[in-house]
């Protein structure tokens, strides 16, 4: 497949890939960059049976509680519709919407900045931390600065980042990428955080205190102390947002540690880095998402801590607030009819949490901030692909998946990933085809391993045709192989993923009517 | 969708260009992009907006703020003081902030240093205080939340994140059933603080953690 020499994955920076190894705070942050495809990176991940067993345990953890906390909720297939309603009508109306926001956050007292890309983004975030002579910023956990790579770019700056998130402070103390996008060291034991604590929080701050053991509340004990000094001298800090209210300029921010509160608070300036998909029309629609999100996030029928500010409150929190507006693929991802869907996405995770191949092979085999199957659909979007051939590992995401439909039934904004995944393994074999002139033999695998996988009847088909019988499922239901030749058989052959239900979703959707008609 | 000029993202040839530029542009992409947008469709809105007729509203916030390990404890305007007291002597809080809306009838004859914040306290100030007490504007049943928006008796918001201790009063007329009621009375323009229960992390082994950078300690006090 073409490798196209603008591939993008983040800011413009390259270097070799330098994941789980320490590094010297002198060498480039960890990246993405350089990730191998799916199949590769995944085979690597699973043979690591500590990284089985941490994400095999917290992600069963998370579907238990989860699905307690929303059967409380008869009213919760209302809600998701709402969420999906009006996710779409934001989309819809993007432009205006986000005048209007402009307009409120200006009225209010804050300053707009708007970034077609993450060089763009992580240029004006420097330039505003530069002017305000910062040499350090304390950042809030966020999705769009890690997609941007902004903690490198401020780095080449000369500015240091101090992640404040108790996972985020894991992943960047180990010189580590994170693996899930709620509980991003979710890969790492007690432990190893002992040991990380030990070994790096003296070399920039506050050392671990004597002694310390690797009981869980100890270790945040000691994060409480290493941060402390940091919050209460930080004149700067970044975060991302949750939301922003276009009818009032209201910026949004779900969290549970604090550490949210303390960057919202403490400093004098505060930037905001958010998609320009993260709004809602009207302050009434809050009601909808702070019911979705935190129980389909964190399992909670509330989060412990949510800040909401409007502008700049004289004497009362940062007097100078920056947002910046960020596009960086996302007006490509808005340009496909089916895949702007993903577009829906409030970053709650529920569906990592019950996808059977995030459950084995961890985020970090997704070469992306985004895993799972959000990141799945979002990333190879997010890179481009409704208008160019994209890399390798980015054109294998749409593959990292069984299509067994637990993702949709458990997304907040009912964003059909099967579909956007079906969808661009299209769009994959149809550029392969095109950068080949001729059918290749990959592409002639993928385009079949997008077909069967649809729907059991047809992987049923699959298997008669292929005269494989049995052999195709093993005994316990679980997928040993795929027909035909390519990386996509090869996966398989290697796998052992959960066959798809029986039934698909939507199959089942349509005879149940959605549910309504009982089982 | 894509017009020739528009570049991939990453690509480093737009740095140049200017502001305006920017917005203009993802403008335009987002105006090329919904070229064939669906139609308009109402927001279907069929979710629960109150409890059901009936409810014990209190009982219930009661209920859910202990869910989140918070202490809880119900009295009424005459008992108020001796229950601030109580919370305070457990904790052996000597030096308590308290913003100027708290009237004096709470703190009324309870042997602590009440510290205002006028003019402002410095955060290492703030940070080497016993606790804080504030008042609310709402609170929530259905998910055991306090909001606060930095109202007289609540005061600006470091004060009720430095100190360890956060004692909040909840007037039993403040709380509401659930979250769209909660919105309704709420004023967007001032900043908010929505609290459920003690800063918690469960970032190490998914194992639930009470107290990371927010008050570890958070009392609820509802009043009758
Ligand atoms: S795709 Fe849906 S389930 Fe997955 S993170 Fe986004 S909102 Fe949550």
């Amino acid at each position: 497949m073409t490798l196209p020499a603008d591939a993008p994955h983040a800011a413009g920076t390259r270097h070799a890939t330098e994941r789980l190894r320490p590094s010297r705070p002198d060498r480039p942050e960890p990246s993405f960059a350089g990730t191998p495809p799916f199949p590769e990176a995944a085979r690597t991940a699973l043979a690591n049976e500590q990284l089985r067993a941490n994400l095999g345990r917290a992600t069963a953890t998370i579907r238990t509680k989860r699905a307690a906390v929303v059967a409380e909720r008869a009213d919760w297939e209302a809600l998701r519709l709402a969420g999906a309603a009006i996710k779409d009508e934001v989309l819809r109306d993007l432009p205006a919407l986000l005048e209007q926001l402009e307009r409120a956050v200006g009225t209010a007292g804050g300053t707009v900045h708007w970034a077609r890309d993450a060089a763009e983004a992580n240029g004006i975030v420097a330039s505003i931390a530069r002017a305000n002579g910062a040499t350090e910023v304390v950042k809030v956990k966020s999705m769009a600065t890690q997609e941007i790579e902004l903690n490198e770019a401020l780095r080449q700056e000369g500015i240091d980042v101090w992640e404040t998130d108790l996972a985020e402070m894991i992943v960047q103390l180990g010189h580590d990428l994170p693996s899930h996008i709620l509980v991003p060291a979710i890969h790492r034991n007690r432990s190893e955080i002992r040991d990380i604590f030990i070994d790096e929080m003296g070399r920039v701050g506050r050392p671990a205190p004597e002694g310390l053991t690797n009981e869980p509340a100890e270790l945040a004990e000691a994060a409480r102390l290493h941060l402390r000094e940091k919050f209460l001298r930080a004149r700067v800090a970044v975060s991302g947002a949750n939301f922003a209210v276009a009818e009032t300029g209201t910026v949004v921010v779900v969290e549970s540690e604090g550490n949210g509160r303390m960057c919202l608070t403490l400093p004098e300036v505060l930037i905001t880095v958010m998609g320009i998909e993260k709004l809602v029309p009207t302050w009434r629609d809050l009601e909808v998402f702070m019911q979705l999100l935190p129980r389909s996030a964190t399992a909670e029928r509330m989060n412990p801590y949510t800040s909401m500010w409007t502008g700049v409150t004289a004497g009362d929190g940062p007097q100078a607030f920056h947002l910046v507006l960020l596009d960086n693929g996302r007006t490509d991802t808005l340009s496909d009819t089916v895949g702007r869907q993903a577009l829906r996405c409030i970053r709650c995770s529920a569906c990592l949490n019950v996808c059977p191949v995030y459950e084995r092979t961890g985020g970090q085999a997704y070469g992306s901030v985004y895993p799972g199957p959000i990141g799945a659909i979002l990333t190879p979007q997010l890179r481009g692909i409704a208008r160019h051939p994209v890399d390798k590992q980015t054109a294998s995401l749409p593959f990292a998946s069984s299509l067994c439909g637990a993702c949709f039934d458990v997304c907040p904004v009912r964003i059909d990933i099967p579909e956007v995944l079906v969808h661009l393994r299209g769009q994959v074999v149809r550029q392969s085809e095109a950068s080949h002139r001729l059918p290749t033999a990959e592409a002639a695998s993928m385009r079949v391993a997008a077909w069967t996988l649809q729907t059991p009847r047809r992987l049923g088909l699959a298997e008669r045709a292929a005269g494989l019988g049995g052999r195709l499922f093993g005994r316990r239901g679980t997928l040993r192989r795929m027909p035909g030749p390519g990386p996509i058989a090869g996966w398989f052959r290697a796998r052992d993923l959960r066959a798809p239900a029986r039934e698909s979703f939507r199959a089942w959707w349509r005879r149940t009517d959605g549910g309504r008609g009982g089982d | 969708m894509s017009s020739p000029e528009v570049e991939p993202a990453g690509s480093s040839g737009r740095r140049a260009t200017s502001a305006g530029d920017a917005r203009e542009t993802v403008l335009g992409r987002i105006h090329d992009a919904l070229a064939d947008a669906p139609p308009r469709v109402p927001i279907p809105r069929d979710y629960e907006h109150a409890l059901p007729p009936g409810t014990d509203i209190a009982g219930l916030f009661v209920e859910r703020v202990g869910d989140y390990r918070a202490t809880v404890h119900r009295t009424t305007t005459a008992g108020l003081t001796a229950t601030i007291a109580a919370a305070l002597a457990a904790q052996r809080v000597t030096r308590l902030a308290a913003p100027a809306g708290v009237p004096d009838t709470w703190l009324a004859g309870i042997e602590v240093e009440r510290v205002g914040d006028d003019p402002p306290l410095s955060f290492p100030a703030l940070d080497r205080l016993d606790g804080v007490i504030t008042g609310c504007a709402v609170a929530i049943a259905e998910t055991g939340t306090i909001v606060l928006d930095g109202g007289p008796d609540q005061g600006r918001r470091a004060l009720s994140l430095l100190p360890d201790l956060h004692v909040c009063i909840v007037m039993s007329s403040q709380i509401v059933g659930t979250v769209p009621e909660a919105l309704a009375r709420l004023d967007s323009t001032r900043p908010q603080t929505w609290i459920s229960g003690p800063s918690a992390t469960s970032d190490i082994e998914l194992q639930r953690v009470e107290g990371v950078h927010g008050p570890r300690r958070l009392d609820v006090i509802v009043v009758e």
